[in-house]
């Protein structure tokens, strides 16, 4: 599909598009503070470290990595829900890192969220009507045909009854809360939407559901998605490509399918490896790297390669003073690894063709 | 062929409510072999939990109605008192719980806790169980035990803390663990940590082990046997093979279409099972599956389908004939 960023030679008609979103050094970090009334900076955390990453209109890129890798603050980032340390991001061309006010709220008419847990982000005290309204009452605008007929349109779009227009949140069952969620981010009718671990709260059938449901909605209204989570097969299966990030840094970027066959940063490796296949006899030919430990803490991450203390290849001195940069490997493929792993690393050649 | 070590005949578990009775679990048959790994898998409110908090005598006839038998190395469970079953819970049968975040104390240490465990079923000092405490969280690959034994909750992250739920389990070298979803709340790295541990340690303590879940995913590297439930029912049961390779049930199909594959060389589309699973009040007559199914007909509106062996230990409940379910998975389900 797409072909990756920090390409230019690849694909001169790719070019030619001007991304949607685009991130140039984009750094988030968290003031650690001591003391109560002078309040002394201690050090920060480095959330997200240093993103470049652009987002084509049409496509889906995902972002996969660990529990506090800095995914979900990043695309708060890019929501403007935080406030950039450090960095740019432009929307269609725009520099929105520093806009507020009215500028702000124009902007994020074409961009908005899926929260990942369906129970916690709905108001338990509003109905459904009401919730999946809000943004036009936010933004002040009434769409055709008025208010009520829009939503009640917008919840057969997602697959729910309209005539439960007035029921709360607690009588939906988990994946209809999350497609209420999806008819509240569509009602603006916006050009990129963020999901958030969209699907990992709810059962795999009704995941299946619920993926399903943002691809046919992606290609009816032609929607940009960035797709966060933690579950490397997920993220495989929406996105055209697939960004995977360690520690507030991105260290692989590349389309699924070649993620799969030829993981080229070792951390890669080890997600790739990590997660379950339902199919006992490749499960059986697929190699193991088990990672030791959990993520470093980002208050003090580790020197040179963040990846140096967990990597089974790591070579000194030179992952440990060196900081790697995202460098080609094949055509849409960049990977910050000083030894990348030799293809075919974690699955065997014709792996892929469905056994059974 | 060996005893088997748990044997559950037509367990059902019903709960009383004002809305009516909730048929949790509706005669469900299974057993446990010596050493073996049986994975049960099902959706939210399959009774799949309900079953086994049963067999660890964590549900009793104070709140529900409970039919069958339990029967574990020749005992029936259910005939136990419970002063008794407090020794067979912990020393013979112990369990992991889902969310390693709540299932841990806040106020007291990680060692303190493991402890508690040894000292609730053996006659030793504080400062013996808290050494032996140390040493299982050795066992279980927690990094420098001594110093970690000392800290509290808070200070352990999630992989760590199920960890420790581990040691606790095993602690009193259980013939039988329990793990109901013991990766759900984790990242997919640590997941393939905590379920190696398990691997290694039915080996090393020789347990047979039960894991609960909802994902077949999960399952495939781990479990011998397997077990499909829906509704309170066992829909399909058989070698982990069997349920891969061959299923005889729609459910267990739409639950293998429903799952994002790495392996897939293209994109395809995902084929989900319509629908929710059903109240457990008002359970459809006939299959309870037939409502979501697509291949239902006339009869499964009526009849229940019983569990009926196709060969060898692969068993499904469903009305479809058998050469249609070879076709039909053959050229749809297989395909893909």
């Amino acid at each position: 599909m797409s072909v990756s960023v920090t390409e230019p030679s690849t694909a001169p008609t790719e070019q030619a598009r001007t991304p949607l979103v685009k991130l140039i050094g984009v750094k988030k970090y968290f003031p650690i503070t001591q003391g109560i009334i002078f309040q002394k900076k201690i050090g920060n955390v480095h959330a997200v470290d240093g993103v470049d990453l652009e987002v084509y209109p049409g496509e889906t890129v995902g972002l996969v990595g660990e529990t506090g890798c800095g995914k979900s603050t990043l695309a708060r980032v890019i929501m403007r829900l935080y406030d950039a340390t450090d960095g740019q991001i432009l929307f269609d061309g725009q520099d929105i890192t520093k806009a507020k006010g009215r500028e702000l709220r124009v902007i994020r008419r074409n961009m908005q969220m899926i929260f990942q847990d369906p129970f916690a982000s709905l108001n338990p005290r509003r109905t459904v009507g009401s919730i999946i309204s809000e943004p036009f009452r936010l933004h002040k605008t009434t769409p055709k045909g008025g208010i009520k007929a829009e939503v009640q349109q917008l919840m057969e779009l997602v697959g729910l009854t309209p005539e439960h227009y007035n029921r709360y949140p607690h009588e939906f069952s988990g994946g209809q809360r999350q497609r209420i969620g999806v008819a509240r981010s569509l009602a603006l009718r916006p050009r990129l939407i963020v999901c958030d671990e969209p699907v990992s709260a709810l059962d795999v059938s009704i995941q299946a559901q619920i993926l399903n449901l943002l691809e046919d909605l992606q290609e009816e209204f032609n929607l940009t998605y960035l797709f966060i989570a933690h579950d490397l097969s997920v993220v495989k299966h929406v996105s055209d490509r697939v960004a995977v990030m360690y520690l507030g840094k991105i260290v692989e970027l590349a389309s699924g399918v070649t993620l799969y066959q030829n993981p080229k940063h070792p951390y890669t490796g080890a997600l790739l490896s990590a997660v379950p296949i339902p199919d006992p006899n490749l499960a059986a030919r697929k190699k193991r790297i088990i990672l030791e430990g959990d993520v470093p803490s980002p208050i003090d991450p580790p020197s040179g390669c963040r990846f140096h203390p967990r990597c089974p290849n790591a070579q000194f001195p030179i992952c440990k003073e060196e900081e790697p940069q995202l460098e080609p490997q094949r055509p849409g493929q960049v990977v910050a690894c000083h030894f990348p792993l030799p293809d075919r690393a974690i699955m065997e050649e014709g792996a892929e063709a469905p056994a059974g | 062929m060996p005893e088997p070590l748990l044997q559950v005949n037509d367990l059902k578990v019903h709960f009383p409510t004002d809305d009516g009775l909730v048929k949790a679990v509706d005669g469900i048959s299974l057993q446990v072999m010596p050493g073996e790994t049986l994975g049960v898998v099902g959706e939210s409110g399959s009774g799949k939990s309900v079953s086994f908090l049963t067999v660890m005598g964590l549900i009793t006839s104070k709140q529900a109605i409970i039919e069958g038998e339990v029967i574990f190395k020749g005992q029936d469970l259910l005939q136990v008192p419970p002063d008794e079953m407090r020794h067979v819970r912990g020393e013979k049968i112990s369990m992991i719980f889902q969310d390693p975040m709540t299932s841990l104390h806040p106020f007291y240490k990680v060692g303190a806790q493991v402890g508690e465990a040894i000292r609730a079923h053996q006659k030793v000092s504080k400062k013996e169980a808290f050494d032996q405490a140390v040493e299982m969280l050795q066992r279980v690959g927690i990094p420098k035990p001594e110093e970690r034994a000392a800290q509290y909750p808070h200070e352990f992250s999630g992989g760590m803390r199920q960890r420790a739920m581990i040691a606790m389990a095993l602690s009193l070298n259980p013939d039988l663990l329990i793990a109901d979803e013991p990766t759900t709340a984790l990242d997919v790295t640590v997941q393939a940590q905590i379920l190696d541990l398990i691997d290694r340690l039915r080996e090393e303590f020789n347990a047979s082990i039960v894991i609960i879940t909802h994902d077949l995913g999960v399952v495939a590297e781990h479990c011998d046997h397997l077990q499909v439930m829906y509704a309170g029912k066992i829909v399909e049961t058989g070698t982990a093979d069997d349920i891969y390779y061959r299923p005889h049930h729609p459910y267990a199909w739409g639950l293998l279409g429903s799952i994002t594959r790495l392996d897939e060389a293209q994109k395809e589309r995902l084929r989900p099972i319509k629908g929710l699973p059903p109240s457990l009040i008002f359970v459809p007559p006939g299959c309870a599956f037939h409502p979501r199914c697509p291949y239902a007909f006339d009869k499964c509106k009526v009849d229940v389908p019983e569990l009926l062996p196709v060969d060898g230990q692969h068993a499904a409940a469903c009305h479809l004939p058998l050469a249609d379910k070879q076709r039909i998975f053959a050229e749809e389900v297989a395909a893909r």
